[in-house]
């Protein structure tokens, strides 16, 4: 049972469901305010989704210097799992904990429905119980949600396989390589732009994002079986 | 100790996509103002700075935008410094 600190800024709002996503896969969820500065021994640090700081100057920026925020980067820095979901993404990449930025959408409009997105890497955290190549349905529900790279950086994403999520189908919000979610250099940090905890059972439209959550619980079960299939093409399933 | 007053403009880099200028540069079209084109939108800052000098609050104010008021990866941003004796 994983140790799991889900942050809660003024103006979250997915904080709910996210602890809950992770109770639903077994972990000891808890919240932690922005205010503290210790994450309690917390195996896997979630920064939920919502409107921290109503997303004045930019979003994620103000809550990017929270007080929570030191903890969270020495997680990060010491190899802790670390996941971003929508403006936990956008938080991660204002610390610098992720590379790239996200802007207003492509046209605009605030989309808040479901889209399609392709697994593309599974040796992180949030994703070692997916195929690669499987596709989910998960929601969106953002306004700045392009992801923006400079080129030299997106060359290197592709060549590192740091993309973790592309949007198939359609590009929502015109993200640079279709990049719905990301993890930097380690593989520990983690930002994702659809929100898996409002897929995570059948009551709520589908399952598809349950897995993120149930990886993070499987992480050190499945560490050999990950080497393992990396030699011999084996793949876990839930 | 002296007051500077301190204006920094954030525009989104050039080389980004900015459908909010867009928007904007689609509604000037369509009231009539054909003649105008790259319209982008940006923030305009202003505040208050005590500082020695006007250099010293040039670096801090140049340190507020690099740390907070604008994101590298996708604004640039230039400013102003008005006001106290000059050093």
């Amino acid at each position: 049972m994983k140790r799991v600190a889900v942050i809660v800024f003024p103006g979250s709002n997915c904080d709910a469901e996210t602890l809950a996503a992770a109770h639903a896969a077994g972990s000891d969820a808890y919240f932690v305010w922005h205010r503290d500065t210790d994450l309690r021994q917390a195996d896997v640090v979630i920064l939920p989704g919502g409107f921290s700081y109503g997303d004045y100057l930019r979003s994620g920026a103000i809550a990017r210097f929270s007080a929570i925020m030191g903890a969270v980067t020495e997680h990060a820095r010491a190899g802790g799992a670390v996941l971003g979901i929508c403006n936990g993404f956008q938080i991660l990449c204002e610390a610098g904990l992720l590379p790239g930025g996200l802007m207003r959408n492509v046209r605009l409009r605030f989309l808040s429905r479901p889209v399609w997105v392709r697994v593309e890497q599974t040796d992180t955290p949030f994703t070692c119980l997916y195929e690669k190549g499987e596709v989910l349905e998960i929601p969106v529900a953002h306004g700045d949600g392009r992801y923006v790279v400079d080129s030299r950086t997106a060359a290197e994403l592709e060549a590192t396989n740091c993309v973790v999520w592309r949007y198939v189908r359609d590009n929502p919000n015109g993200s640079a390589n279709e990049i719905a979610g990301v993890t930097n250099a380690a593989r520990n940090v983690v930002g994702i732009m659809p929100h898996p905890e409002r897929r995570n059972a059948p009551a709520l439209g589908g399952q598809d994002g349950a897995r993120v959550f149930h990886s993070m619980e499987a992480r050190h079960a499945t560490q050999h079986a990950v080497d393992v299939r990396a030699v011999d093409d084996r793949h876990l399933r839930v | 100790m002296s007051a500077f007053r301190v204006e920094v403009r954030v525009m989104p880099r050039a080389a980004l996509l900015d459908p909010q200028g867009q928007a904007v540069e689609h509604a000037l079209h369509a009231l009539g103002f054909g003649e105008v084109a790259r319209v982008r939108m940006g923030k305009h800052l202003v505040f208050e700075v005590k500082a020695a000098s006007r250099d010293e609050a040039l670096d801090r104010a140049r340190a507020m935008c690099d740390r907070l008021l604008a994101n590298p990866v996708t604004e640039d941003y230039d400013l102003a410094v008005e006001g106290g004796a000059a050093r």
